[in-house]
């Protein structure tokens, strides 16, 4: 039985004097005659192995914040990993807006109770068109190689086909996700077949592209930029390609990019997706991530998205903003296991903070912050290329990400980053397991947070370790 | 205002600002916020940096963001949420399925400030995150413990999400014992409808069963629906009905004995924590929504996290990486061939896991059970005052208890005033109460309202409540047009359903709008 002098903050009618009158409301003394209709044999009996609660706040903060001071961070470490987790400046009115108790508290109601909530989430959809120019955005994927996914079964839908080509360089995360999504019990339900590649730019074979290339193929995909960092810059050519076989062309980008890159509609991309992670959402160790895919407004397209679309629509007050759940029935809150897929809770909160991000930075602020980061991550992989034993494995261009290779030092990239960790730098994704091909290589993220005197930090450390 | 009103209705409006979309605020040149710029030396040494980007992938014209000050900017937010009846600000006894518990603002403050989580890189080498490996792998022992399954996986984003890697986990399962050809799952219409569509997403054909006269799945359609075809069970209990299926490991050997696993969707499990485990149903997996049963906040809908519990013959198939532990320094193992690979990146939504980790250490055992015995006293509560309402029935299951959480009917309401659940559902937001859930469709018990008064809430709280829905029944039945035009006091006015699906009128963004010429429609009237 429950310890009657222990007391609950969060549990009000835990008051004895109220539970006591609540039950003899219901004709009741024993509260355990609620569970009646679990049968003994089902209940569980003893006590759980938990700990002795830490039960008032400031005991439970300092065990929390205890644990969380043995880790090192990117505020107080010199950090060059990023992988699809870069990390960005967040300016502060983001993590003032998603703090709001009436944001941060809310769910899946409707819209009358939720107007904000749901004007915010539409503007984040318009931002993220305006970005990628593009018509509708759906902001409720898990992650971008979730987004990835969806698209590429969206290209399935879309065209009846079910064969889908994806580049070499994928991450290893996405690909795994990606192969997972696209399984089915016995055979397949999408075949997802690899392209080759050129070693010395990571660009598409487009020889082999058009070898693959055939009527069964749903669509191909190109990351731009890619998850090495280089631009896939014969990615109009692709688009071409996969648009005179009928596939869609599925083009996963990096929305802080779009300030300074084009949107790959603009090259040809039929549906684009990506992360938008790096819109105003601190790191949390990955929990950050969030998806999105985007088409233009044709209902070929728009009746495809698996998640809840919010549209604008108008009230019985003219002149009045209203919303409404767009095309419920595809999804699986309207139709079970006919929708398109399946959808849920994703990440709704950073969708709300990344239209916040979107509004702050506006036109200007997008194109100068992705100018920054090309020109710094520029900088950096010019100074460590100087470094001897050192080069760039790619001649392409590349935004925020690229990969640098160590194997005329003679020394191991886990060997090296050891050596800058003990200086106070996290170094880049070692990438040597994930890419054999590349030898010795990381991937360096480079992004505005990164001032001048950072890099020459790195490079001063990586001169002292090299040597 | 007097606290002690005779009745318990609030004279409520909630705030309505009229407020412009954002881009009707545009001013161009206004900045919301300055960047940070590369530095001179930096530019000297490479230039203007974009003229690396081959011409056909430059962008040509900027975006059209909309240009507004900071100052307007946080105003339309502070707008925005004072539209928004999140459940910091009304009891949330109307999203039942969802749990709507009180987030404690320690978590918030710990998980939202911290560096040691906030600025934390997930590919940080293992000796740098050592917390929040402790922290996840704590959880998982604790989560072993609650359920009575052997491990945890924290990748999925999302209770459809973990439903989802359930099914992957089958499929990688029965393809491990050769026997692919086990392609049906079944599950009951009154589990989460992603219990049918997430393991049609995985490839498997559904078979759903109906409830039977007691209003819990038919034991005898699920003897005749098992076949060698049968990969597994996706089922909730208490279903979403507040109805407890006592046969429950019945029905989980029935699956057992015909080859297949099963996967317990325990969304609803603030009914049973402490009180019932899957273990003792023999269930196989499950998955507890971290943002719903363990107090994580909702977020407007995610971050969330389904955490996926499994039996140690399931083991082998959990995502990678698995969080290890040699007694002093945790690690993360990616070497597991049988697994299904991966669901998310990195380590999923670690600051969800968090509020979780803190809201079980905060109570333990006794605290958890406290938190089921009060959810369902308030619910056994709510529900004897409630079916004192005119109007209301409560459909199956007569004479017994439900736990957590109740699935009423307004089909008398309907039948006698012409209003039903979806006008009762607009005119509460009057109130100053969330709008209630209905049911997931379709619509098995006729004109549903479902409500989840957890142990978050009040007797005050409950009879709140009660009286509001007393209130609108009683308006039903006087002037049923007034409940019908509803609601009055809400920050918008009603919503008339005729455009909503028009491929015409359809605008998901703001330049799609006004490509379909809303705007001009709107100020024609």
């Amino acid at each position: 039985m429950p310890n009657p002098s222990r007391s609950y903050p969060y549990i009000p009618n835990a008051t004895a004097r109220v539970k006591a009158e609540m039950l003899a409301r219901l004709g009741l003394t024993d509260p355990m005659t609620l569970f009646q209709e679990i049968p003994e044999h089902l209940r569980f009996k003893g006590c759980m192995d938990l700990p002795e609660p830490v039960a008032d706040e400031y005991s439970l903060r300092r065990h929390i914040e205890g644990l969380l001071n043995q880790n090192r961070h990117c505020g107080q470490t010199l950090n060059f990993l990023g992988a699809g987790c870069a990390h960005h400046f967040v300016p502060a009115v983001c993590d003032e807006v998603n703090g709001r108790g009436e944001l941060l508290t809310a769910y899946a109601a409707e819209f009358y109770a939720d107007h904000g909530k749901w004007q915010a989430l539409f503007e984040f959809s318009s931002h993220m068109a305006e970005l990628l120019d593009m018509d509708v955005v759906s902001g409720f994927l898990y992650d971008g190689a979730q987004a990835v996914a969806t698209a590429l079964r969206m290209a399935t839908r879309i065209t009846g086909r079910r064969k889908v080509l994806v580049p070499a360089t994928l991450g290893s995360q996405t690909r795994m996700i990606i192969d997972n999504y696209m399984r089915g019990v016995g055979a397949a339900q999408v075949e997802v077949q690899t392209l080759g590649f050129d070693p010395a730019s990571g660009l598409i074979d487009l020889s082999d592209l058009a070898d693959r290339l055939d009527e069964e193929t749903a669509a191909v995909l190109v990351e731009n930029p890619s998850y090495l960092g280089f631009f896939e810059t014969q990615a109009t050519e692709i688009g071409r390609l996969a648009r005179r076989h009928g596939a869609e062309f599925v083009v996963s980008t990096d929305p802080i990019a779009l300030g300074v890159l084009a949107p790959p509609v603009h090259y040809g991309a039929t549906i684009a997706c990506g992360d938008y992670h790096p819109l105003g959402i601190h790191l949390q160790c990955g929990g950050g991530q969030a998806g999105f895919i985007a088409t233009d407004g044709d209902m070929r397209y728009v009746t495809q998205f698996k998640d809840k679309l919010y549209g604008l629509v108008p009230t019985v007050q003219p002149g009045e903003y209203g919303f409404a759940n767009v095309l419920f029935d595809r999804t699986s809150f309207g139709s079970r296991e006919k929708a398109k897929e399946f959808t849920g809770t994703s990440n709704a909160l950073w969708a709300i903070t990344a239209g916040v991000y979107l509004a702050l930075l506006g036109p200007a602020g997008m194109q100068e912050i992705g100018q920054t980061i090309m020109q710094m991550s520029q900088y950096a992989a010019g100074r460590m290329a100087a470094l001897p034993g050192v080069r760039l494995a790619f001649a392409t261009p590349f935004f925020k990400e690229f990969v640098v290779n160590f194997d005329d030092s003679g020394r191991q990239v886990a060997e090296i980053h050891a050596a800058l960790l003990r200086d106070g730098i996290f170094g880049g994704v070692d990438v040597s397991g994930q890419f054999p091909w590349l030898g010795q290589s990381a991937l360096y993220c480079v992004t505005e947070v990164m001032r001048q005197a950072d890099i020459d930090r790195l490079i001063d450390s990586l001169n002292r370790v090299l040597s | 205002m007097a606290r002690r009103r005779p009745d318990p209705l609030r004279r409520f409006h909630q705030a309505r600002w009229d407020e412009e979309m954002i881009y009707e605020l545009s001013v161009p040149g206004q900045r919301g916020v300055l960047v940070p710029r590369a530095e001179k030396a930096v530019v000297e040494a490479v230039g203007d940096g974009v003229s690396a980007i081959p011409d056909d992938l430059r962008r040509v014209r900027p975006p059209a963001l909309p240009e507004v000050s900071q100052p307007r900017i946080v105003r339309h937010y502070a707008r925005l949420s004072q539209e928004t009846l999140g459940a910091d600000i009304t009891p949330d006894i109307s999203m039942a399925t969802c749990t709507m518990k009180y987030s404690p603002k320690v978590q918030e403050h710990i998980a939202a400030r911290h560096p040691g989580l906030t600025e934390v890189h997930p590919l940080q080498p293992g000796e740098t995150i050592q917390g929040i490996l402790a922290i996840l792998y704590r959880l998982e022992r604790f989560l072993c413990e609650i359920s009575g399954l052997d491990h945890f996986s924290f990748q999925p984003g999302g209770g459809a999400h973990a439903i989802f890697t359930n099914a992957a986990i089958m499929r990688a399962y029965h393809a491990a014992r050769g026997e692919a050809g086990r392609d049906e799952i079944i599950t009951t219409i009154f589990s989460h409808p992603a219990n049918a569509a997430a393991p049609a997403t995985a490839g498997y054909k559904v078979i759903t069963l109906l409830p039977d006269e007691h209003g819990v799945p038919d034991l005898k359609a699920l003897k005749a629906a098992v076949s060698e075809r049968t990969a597994g069970l996706f089922i909730t209990n208490p279903e979403d009905t507040g109805i407890y299926n006592p046969h429950i490991d019945a029905y989980v050997q029935v699956v057992h004995a015909a080859g297949g696993l099963c996967a317990y969707d325990q969304a609803n499990a603030n009914a049973v924590l402490g009180i019932a485990r899957a273990r003792e149903c023999g269930f196989d997996l499950c998955h507890f929504n971290l943002h719903k049963t363990f107090s994580a906040p909702h977020g407007s809908m995610g971050p969330a996290l389904g955490a996926l519990g499994a039996t140690a013959a399931l083991e082998p198939f959990l995502p990678v990486p698995r969080i290890t532990c040699d007694g002093q320094r945790y690690a993360l193992d990616h070497d597991h061939p049988l697994s299904i690979g991966r669901v998310r990146s990195f380590l999923g939504n670690v600051p969800v896991a968090l509020k979780a980790y803190a809201w079980i250490l905060q109570h333990g055992f006794e605290g958890l059970r406290e938190a089921a015995i009060c959810s369902v006293l308030n619910s056994n509560y709510l529900e004897a005052e409630v079916c004192h309402i005119p109007g209301v029935t409560l459909p199956y299951a007569r004479g017994q208890r439900r736990l957590e959480q109740v699935r009423f009917s307004w089909e008398k309401l309907r039948e006698d005033t012409g209003v039903g659940t979806e006008d009762v559902k607009r005119r509460i937001a009057d109130f100053g109460l969330q709008h209630y859930w209905t049911s997931h469709h379709p619509w098995v018990v006729p004109e549903p309202f479902t409500l989840e008064p957890c142990e978050s809430y009040s007797k005050e709280d409950l009879d709140e409540y009660i009286g509001v829905l007393r209130q609108i029944a009683n308006e039903a039945y006087a002037d049923p047009e007034f409940v019908k035009n509803a609601p009055y006091n809400s920050s918008i006015h009603r919503v008339p359903e005729q455009f909503v699906d028009d491929p015409d009128r359809i605008a998901i963004t703001w330049r799609q709008y006004l490509k379909k010429g809303w705007a001009q429609r709107q100020t024609q009237g």
